[in-house]
């Protein structure tokens, strides 16, 4: 039989656990009501959530006695009835919240699109781990491309743009291994060109491109090829026509909310009936915390039920409510030690199979984290995503579970022999 | 594969790192540096205020105002957000006891620690007035307006019903309703209640550190206007109303005026009454138990509830039918044997028209006998069932035995009973019985009970010569004057009206000729037609009058009962409805004698009236 000594990294199961339980107290008081108020309730949001925990604990339980090659043997076969589960929501969805990424079985109901994030992650970590890989060709990184793109298609033609943009996070193991540092730069640069040609006036923007690159090409530079002539006035047609592409995109790609919840986030419209409401309220109900809070159960703007999804995607409100900004603070904290171990956790795997996925979980945990509580501060627009491991529900705790711990296994046995 | 790479780590764990320091300083821009929330941390903000609709008012049907508001204030509390609280200064401005003050903020903390709950109710603007401008002392206490109603003629009590705060099965039933508020509960407050509660509004106000409301939350724009209850126009007659009350005094039974062309209920007194006006504000809880423990029930509208044997005027009913099947002519004469049945001394009746006015029990014997046994069947029993069944079919036209579909809570009707076949065979057996086991249906006694209501209808069926449209309360309500289809329906009996011709007759002449037996109903100048009856009764017998007039193109059918009254249906209740067809065809009653008569004397004195006279007897 299978016998070894396993090395478990308890420092990021007690991270886990301790943004897990938090997570539970913040629930049980974002619902508080008196009559309710036993902690074994399970009609209610935070009993529910016991019962979510309980089963997330058993699942990881289950993997840490699973052996490490089943997963990355069963790579490809999870990938796939991932996606299978995938095409089967858009058919067999039921609407909740204006998504339709639920799929209702007898009463009880899931989320393929949660499963979905591990499964890629599995699949992309399988790939590329393959002896003859190597980023530097341009198949690798097509087959790696569609590899990420066909579930977030998937997860897009549901409604549910939080979870597809998840999967924008592979860019940061694709950068590990070898895919040039620029693609992080153009990201960045493409999010702020975006941002300011929906805020200032294009030609405005052109000027200053045109001055940036006569400035590059006359001051920065002593020697000029004609390549760098070339190089520069492509980059620069490039921004102009993307910058001239945003009207487009914003008016016909995306949906009429995300539109607003843009325009709200850079402060063009303040509708505050309709989608600025959410953002205003919980702006509210973190700055009227303070620095050490209300207090647990003494929020009341969360409590007066002015914060809408307050115990699933602005669970954040509550803590910023209750716990303040010390308790925000220690929060992030948290969530920045159990990130930057896990990257510290790939980097130390001798198997690329695990470095690589190691950091897919890290990438996946952070862009949640950023999405939801970018959103909640009112730094990125409204984008439905949970924050891992907090928010109720049960599909995301036990999607996010499974991630973690099919890496905390790996790690466990990385000094077995391959 | 490489670990060339392995520097990039640090440029992953980098962005992590700022970007968390990005969200710290975000936070702390929100939470500790940003003005705007920290004031609104200060502010501790918002208040949900719900905006109470004025309830419809009710009118009669000309016009006048018979129920309408008045404003009153409830103080309201927040048990958490109450602080600093000046107890004994807050007691005194409310003129409570400390013991008082912590019962009552125990209650509304059991209830809810974070919403609002009532504190005091029904503060009066007096009072209001005078710790008004205290308000701002006492945190987490605010004034919520709310209105009660006001009777400017304390008549009609148990048809206008009361106004309750809802009970758990309220809630349960209407999610509209919120612990505290009110609801009708009887009477037309019931039976209108969506019509006359209009739509909660809501605000939601900032509050200030003082407990002040400083403004509406975003200009008001989540707020929503509170929508008035619709008005109701009834068909009442405010003054015959009054009159009839004011007849009925110190007797029990019931009035019931109708207008017979159109089914709209004039007056409906149930005595012993009482002032609405009791049942209002917070001498409402003590009230409402001395009434409901009266033994005389001036609660229940006797008029709708109460189930009498018909006595003699089920009489003009039987003679319709028995003439509509043709099992008798217009002259058929019996005689008046008082071995089959008991009877006054008469002459025997030569015609129906003779029979209706002499109200001859041996006669209605006979007319009974040949709607019951019509030789269908050689048996009996078998011929017996026949008959009923088609008699229990007539009656069901008349508006017999079921509940009128009219507009006060159903809760409060009586069906009375027209016993069937199906009623018999449970009670003797099926065959067991025959007609010479239920004649007593014959002359209204026996198993056959009516609501006075019906009997009332049936004076509209008689005037109306063979049709009614159920008696109705509203004539129409609300701004667009909505009237209800149904009381625009004609119901018929399917009976020849030549035959109610004669039915109009007879009751003509038993008011107006020698040997009527309601001479004492007689007014000069109207045409009153009528019938007396005796309700028998455990106690005195029920004194028991229908009636309409004129007998051409009729205005007023009516029904009166006394209840315990010795002397049958002439001596009391014949009198009584004469006088108040005189009050609404003449507009004044002429005969002032007659009025004090009636109006003072007390029929059934040996009968305790109200709880209070019979505390009084035993003092």
């Amino acid at each position: 039989m299978y016998q070894e000594k396993l090395k478990i990294d308890w420092i990021t199961i007690a991270l886990y656990a301790a943004i897990m339980i938090f997570g539970w107290m913040n629930i049980y008081s974002a619902c508080y009501e008196e009559s309710h108020a036993a902690i074994f309730d399970f009609s209610q949001f935070h009993g529910k959530q016991l019962i979510w925990m309980g089963l997330a604990l058993l699942t990881a339980a289950v993997i840490m006695l699973t052996e490490p090659r089943v997963f990355s043997n069963m790579s490809y076969p999870i990938y796939g009835i991932v996606l299978g589960l995938l095409v089967l929501t858009l058919f067999l969805a039921v609407t909740v919240n204006g998504g339709k990424s639920w799929i209702d079985l007898g009463g009880f109901r899931f989320q393929p699109s949660e499963f979905a994030k591990f499964a890629t992650a599995l699949a992309l970590a399988k790939y590329l781990s393959a002896i003859d890989i190597d980023l530097k060709d341009m198949r690798t990184k097509v087959i790696s491309l569609i590899l990420i793109a066909i579930p977030a298609v998937l997860v897009l033609l549901q409604h549910d743009t939080g979870s597809a943009l998840v999967f924008a996070s592979f860019i940061f193991p694709l950068y590990r291994e070898g895919v040039s540092g620029v693609v992080l730069v153009i990201g960045v640069a493409a999010i702020a060109l975006f941002i300011m040609a929906l805020l200032v006036n294009k030609y405005i923007i052109l000027g200053i491109l045109a001055l940036m690159a006569v400035g590059y090409l006359f001051v920065w530079l002593n020697k000029r090829s004609r390549k760098d002539y070339f190089r520069t006035l492509g980059i620069f047609a490039c921004c102009a026509l993307f910058v001239f592409s945003v009207d487009f995109v914003f008016n016909n790609v995306l949906e009429s909310h995300q539109r607003e919840r843009i325009d709200v986030l850079l402060g063009k419209t303040e509708d505050l009936q309709g989608s600025g409401y959410n953002v205003n309220q919980s702006k509210i109900a973190i700055g009227s915390g303070g620095i050490i809070g209300k207090g647990f159960l003494g929020g009341t703007v969360t409590k007066a039920n002015f914060v809408p999804e307050k115990h699933t995607d602005f669970i954040f409100c509550t803590v910023g409510e209750e716990w303040g900004f010390l308790g925000c603070t220690i929060l992030l904290i948290l969530y920045n030690l159990l990130l930057q171990r896990l990257i510290n956790m790939a980097e130390r795997q001798r198997s690329p199979f695990a470095r690589i996925y190691g950091y897919c979980v890290a990438s996946i945990l952070f862009i949640h984290l950023l999405v939801n509580v970018g959103m909640v501060i009112g730094l990125v627009p409204v984008i439905g995503i949970p924050l891992p491991f907090f928010s109720y529900g049960g599909s995301s705790l036990l999607a996010f579970t499974i991630l973690l711990f099919i890496f905390i296994r790996q790690d466990a046995s990385k000094n077995q022999l391959l | 594969m490489s670990n060339k790479y392995a520097d990039r780590s640090h440029v992953v764990k980098i962005i992590f790192i700022v970007v968390g320091a990005l969200f710290v300083g975000r936070l702390a821009m929100l939470q500790l540096f940003n003005p705007e929330y920290k004031e609104k941390a200060e502010l501790q903000s918002l208040r949900n205020v719900t905006q109470y609709p004025a309830r419809g008012f009710i009118y009669d049907r000309h016009g006048e105002l018979l129920v309408h508001n008045e404003a009153v204030y409830d103080l309201m509390v927040i048990p958490r957000m109450v602080k600093d609280l000046d107890t004994a200064y807050f007691c005194q401005s409310l003129d409570i006891t400390l013991d008082d003050f912590n019962e009552r903020i125990e209650k509304a903390r059991k209830y809810s620690s974070y919403s609002a709950s009532i504190f005091m109710k029904q503060i009066s603007k007096e009072e209001y007035a005078k710790f008004e401008n205290k308000m701002f002392r006492f945190k987490g206490f605010y004034i919520s307006q709310r209105t009660l109603r006001i009777y400017d003629r304390p008549i009609a009590a148990q048809v206008l019903g009361y106004v309750g705060e809802v009970d758990q099965a309220d809630l349960d039933r209407d999610h509209y309703y919120k612990r505290g508020d009110y609801i009708g509960k009887s009477g037309l407050e019931k039976s209108y209640e969506e019509v006359l509660r209009g739509t909660k509004g809501k605000k939601i106000m900032h509050v200030d550190a003082h407990n002040r409301e400083i403004g509406p939350y975003r200009h008001g724009e989540f707020d929503t206007l509170p929508i008035e209850g619709c008005n109701l126009y009834t068909t009442l007659d405010a003054d015959l109303q009054t009159y009839a009350e004011d007849l009925m005094a110190n007797k029990r039974g019931c009035v019931v005026a109708i207008e017979p062309s159109t089914g709209e209920i004039l007056a409906m007194v149930s005595a012993p009454t009482y002032d609405p006006n009791l049942l209002v504000g917070r001498i409402r809880g003590k009230n409402y138990l001395m009434l409901n423990s009266d033994i005389a029930k001036p609660m229940l509208n006797r008029a709708l509830i109460g189930q009498y044997p018909p006595g003699s005027i089920f009489k003009v009913a039987q003679s319709m039918v028995a003439l509509d099947l043709g099992v008798i002519t217009p002259s058929s004469g019996f005689a008046c044997e008082k071995s089959l049945v008991g009877c006054h001394n008469h002459p025997s009746a030569r015609s129906v028209q003779e029979a209706i006015k002499m109200s001859c029990n041996p006669y209605f014997y006979q007319v009974y006998r040949r709607v019951i046994q019509q030789g269908k069947y050689k048996n009996l029993y078998k011929d017996a069932q026949y008959g009923l069944t088609i008699w229990h079919d007539y009656m069901m036209r008349f508006g017999f035995g079921q509940k009128l579909d009219i507009d006060l809570p159903k809760s409060g009707l009586s069906t009375g009973n027209i016993p069937d076949t199906a009623f018999y065979n449970k009670w003797y057996g099926k065959e067991r019985w025959a007609f010479s086991t239920i004649y007593s249906n014959s002359i209204g006694q026996g198993e056959v009970t009516v609501v006075p209501i019906q009997m009332a209808n049936l004076a509209a069926i008689v005037a109306n010569r063979g049709y009614y449209i159920t008696p109705h309360m509203v004539r129409f309500y609300g701004p667009d004057s909505v009237r209800n289809e149904k009381y625009l329906q004609r119901h018929e009996t399917g009976i020849d009206p030549q035959f109610f011709d004669i039915a109009a007759a007879g009751m003509y002449d038993v008011v107006h000729v020698a040997g009527g037996t309601a001479r004492r109903a007689r007014v000069d100048g109207l045409d009153i037609c009528g019938k007396t009856g005796t309700a028998e009764n455990y106690g005195n017998d029920h004194s028991v009058f229908i009636c309409f007039a004129p007998k051409d193109n009729p205005k007023i059918a009516m029904a009166v009962y006394v209840e315990n009254a010795q002397g049958g249906g002439g001596t009391w209740a014949a009198p009584i409805a004469g006088l108040l067809v005189e009050k609404y065809l003449n507009g004044e009653v002429k005969r002032t004698d007659v009025e004090k008569m009636y109006r003072e004397i007390n029929p059934c004195q040996k009968l305790p009236l109200t709880r209070r006279v019979k505390k009084a007897k035993k003092r």
